[in-house]
């Protein structure tokens, strides 16, 4: 099974989900068979002028997971996970990690078609 | 001699005080409008537009064909403008700020310069004066590049009349703020006149204006719009730091009634007038000791 990447406050699996992706704090990927994971620091990201959507999705691309559970997508980050072919699960803010990986586990999470969240310059 | 017509706040009297200025001043002056945001001064001094032309910013183009996916352009680039997305090399030209750094670190010559417009360079007469103004295209982020293509119009209006005896003078129409934009529009200039209101927030974004410009050296002066409102702030703060009041314009119905009409203040009255006529003598004064001593050219 893919593994899968979720943005998150603290490396744990009962960390918070980050609603944010560009600018999430870090993120966990998850072998979900296993619950096996690693922590991944996002920390360049949060700290660029511009461009820390598309810094988050190269994060992931580099990551090697397929799939990234998450709270809100930027349209160019969104393109660049489009582009890298990473399957995208959003609104999936307000619950831990552990939640989101289960509730996707469980099929009850629809892979999006495009980005929730507006760009700051459009 | 360049004179910058600044504020931190805006809405302060830039424009009012640029349009004035360039009616009392000896023509032939050019009036700069380097708001290119929202620019404005062409609807006070209302120029006859002769010609324009596009202002563009070299932006990478990737040759897919040619690309190794060695990423070593998204590396380098600090905006995230180009962007090694797993195996797909993908560009976000409106982050690029037009440095080249990529096309020229490409080992493989897979990119080629490609152009994002920026907006537009008009520019024209203004009776015995020149006018010259630049405009952001909408959706456009970055103005200070479109700003450099306008002050390089500026430099072949400038030579175009360096047979004249006297250099022509220019008045710049600045934006508001004192970030990229509003510190590219004074740089090149010889005195900055900071215009602001005497009220909190006028005080607040003068100080701003004054500490952020400061840096640079120039002889700077302040122009009190609405003088008669608000609080002494302003008064004391020009007093604490010996920053020269150059002029105060009165707190005055008929004013903001002339500048609805999109009329020229000091052409609105006498006592106008003189105020300008005075304030032009001053700026004169204080920019010309400054380049007499070596000052900003």
């Amino acid at each position: 099974m893919d593994k899968i990447a979720v943005t998150c406050e603290e490396p744990s699996l009962d960390s918070q989900v980050d609603p944010r992706f560009g600018r999430a704090a870090g993120f966990i990927v998850v072998n979900p068979e296993s619950m096996e994971f690693e922590y991944i620091d996002n920390g360049s990201s949060q700290v660029m002028a511009q461009g820390a959507g598309i810094q988050a999705a190269e994060n992931i691309a580099n990551s090697g997971a397929k799939i990234l559970l998450t709270g809100y997508v930027g349209p160019k980050a969104f393109q660049g996970l489009e582009a890298a072919g990473i399957k995208i699960g959003q609104n999936l803010d307000s619950m831990t990690v552990r939640q989101a990986i289960e509730k996707f586990k469980a099929g009850d999470v629809d892979f999006a078609t495009a980005s929730n969240k507006k760009g700051h310059w459009k | 001699m360049k004179i910058a017509v600044a504020s931190g706040k805006g809405g302060t009297g830039k424009t009012t005080v640029s349009s004035s200025l360039v009616s009392v001043w000896e023509s032939p002056v050019i009036a700069l409008d380097l708001d290119v945001e929202e620019p404005n001064l062409h609807l006070f001094l209302n120029p006859e537009f002769t010609d324009k032309r596009m202002a563009n910013m070299e932006i990478p183009k990737i040759d897919d064909a040619l690309c190794s996916k060695c990423g070593q352009c998204g590396e380098l680039c600090q905006f995230k403008a180009i962007s090694l997305m797993g195996e797909v090399l993908m560009t976000f030209p409106e982050m690029c700020h037009g440095c080249g750094g990529c096309i020229a670190i490409c080992p493989e010559g897979a990119l080629t310069k490609d152009f994002r417009e920026l907006g537009e360079i008009t520019w024209g007469k203004n009776g015995k004066n020149e006018f010259l103004m630049g405009r952001l295209r909408v959706g456009e982020a970055m103005s200070p590049p479109l700003m450099r293509a306008v002050k390089e119009k500026l430099g072949e209006m400038l030579d175009a009349s360096s047979t004249d005896v006297i250099p022509k003078d220019v008045i710049i129409d600045a934006p508001p703020g004192v970030s990229c934009p509003a510190i590219n529009a004074v740089m090149d200039s010889d005195l900055i006149i900071l215009v602001t209101e005497p009220t909190p927030f006028g005080f607040y974004d003068m100080k701003l204006a004054h500490e952020a410009f400061l840096p640079m050296g120039k002889p700077m002066g302040v122009v009190i719009n609405r003088a008669g409102l608000g609080n002494s702030e302003v008064y004391d703060y020009c007093n604490e730091v010996k920053l020269e009041i150059f002029a105060e314009i009165p707190y005055d119905r008929k004013i903001a009634e002339a500048y609805a009409n999109g009329d020229v203040i000091s052409e609105s009255s006498d006592e106008m007038k003189q105020i300008f006529i005075s304030l032009a003598d001053k700026v004169k004064e204080k920019a010309g000791s400054n380049a007499s001593q070596g000052g900003a050219a």
